[in-house]
């Protein structure tokens, strides 16, 4: 084996640790700079704590807040869904899948001719981006607060159309029935079925 | 630990996965995963008006080795799969993921060539995140959803007959062309 080049077997720390460099400067001025350090800490401690206590305490969003969807229902129970699919054109994740269907004199669940017999939601593509409800001529999608969708499979996450349809009030009968008497869609649509409203 | 799997079903099983159960969930180490927009929401989650610390999981861990979560923040490129999948090999075993966001679950509203189309086909993933991008609220309630699953684990012998269950449902599920919509 060849020599190397001899190393230092002292890599100088020796030389400072010979040289006794003081570790801090135990002085009244640095005293006082740490008390200054230590008050920043002490005085915090009866500051208003701005932390949420989120699973305990939850608080509503804002107004305008792009939560879970909604199919909403007339004030009678029927759907206010028409099965166009301009929620679905509209989405830009391709999110939203409608399947409209006739309504009949025998199973109505829409006024007018038409309903959504399948409406589902990916809330794994939807970007909560509110196009959807823009789009929607009868007011039928809207958006809700609710936020806590987190689930463990992707089944769970595609909404069905039971899920996503909001609950009947009180009063309001289950579709499919017929409309309010003496009431055509057209009235459903310019909201003038006040009368029937009984909650 | 090697004990739990020569314990018999009973009693003393049942008592270890509690106790390792209520271990791991209060102190998950989060893998950083940052790779988009949601990571910003992820950054929120750790400082003082979310407050990570409250689960007992503030220190983001940049070594995979000691991370036992990886938060998937954001949208997957190609390139990036690759990547994504070492650091979760490098994880140490008992590992959780969270999908973060639309990108992460699914592509979300990327439907192209360059992005995953949900981490899944690289990572088994455990809770989906969906929102765009979620809220910190939104992943406190993911991951709150991931403690209760971490708690519930079974160990040893019940591990084993959770994974045969499982795979008899996976054999008897009607496939997926014969489902309705989206579903396919």
């Amino acid at each position: 084996m060849t020599e190397l080049t001899p190393r230092p077997d002292d890599l100088g720390l020796t030389a400072a640790a010979k040289a006794n460099v003081p570790i801090e400067n135990q002085n009244a001025k640095s005293f006082f700079a740490q008390l200054q350090g230590f008050w920043v800490t002490f005085t915090t401690m009866f500051k208003k704590v701005t932390t949420v206590e989120y699973p305990e305490v939850k608080e509503p969003m804002a107004e305008g807040f792009h939560g879970r969807h909604q199919l909403n229902r007339y004030d009678d129970g029927l759907e206010k869904c028409i099965g166009c699919e301009l929620c679905a054109w509209a989405c830009p994740a391709d999110a939203i899948l409608v399947e409209g269907e006739s309504n009949t004199e025998d199973a109505r669940y829409s006024p007018g001719e038409r309903y959504g017999k399948v409406y589902q939601i990916n809330y794994l593509r939807c970007i909560f981006c509110g196009l959807c409800v823009e789009a929607c001529p009868t007011r039928a999608l809207t958006m809700t607060n609710e936020y806590e969708l987190a689930d463990d499979s992707r089944s769970k996450l595609i909404f069905e159309k039971e899920d996503l349809l909001a609950p009947l009030r009180s009063g309001a009968l289950k579709p499919p029935h017929p409309m309010a008497e003496g009431k055509t869609h057209i009235d459903y649509y310019r909201g003038d079925i006040t009368d029937i409203k009984n909650d | 630990m090697g004990l739990e799997e020569k314990l018999p079903a009973g009693f003393a099983l049942t008592t270890v996965e509690n106790l390792a159960g209520y271990m791991r969930k209060n102190s998950l180490w989060p893998a950083t995963f940052g790779l988009a927009c949601c990571a910003i929401e992820m950054m929120a989650f750790g400082g003082g008006r979310y407050d990570a610390a409250r689960f007992g999981m503030e220190v983001f861990r940049a070594s995979p080795r000691q991370a036992d979560l990886m938060i998937v923040a954001g949208r997957v490129s190609n390139k990036m799969a690759p990547v994504l999948r070492q650091i979760y090999d490098q994880m140490a075993a008992p590992n959780w993921v969270i999908a973060m966001g639309a990108c992460a679950s699914s592509g979300g509203m990327f439907n192209n060539y360059a992005i995953v189309q949900g981490v899944d086909h690289i990572v088994p993933v455990d809770i989906y995140l969906p929102g765009c991008p979620p809220r910190p609220e939104m992943l406190m309630d993911a991951i709150l959803k991931l403690h209760e699953h971490i708690g519930n684990e079974k160990l040893g012998v019940n591990r084993e007959q959770i994974i045969r269950e499982v795979e008899a449902a996976a054999l008897a599920a009607k496939p997926t062309h014969q489902l309705n919509g989206l579903l396919s």
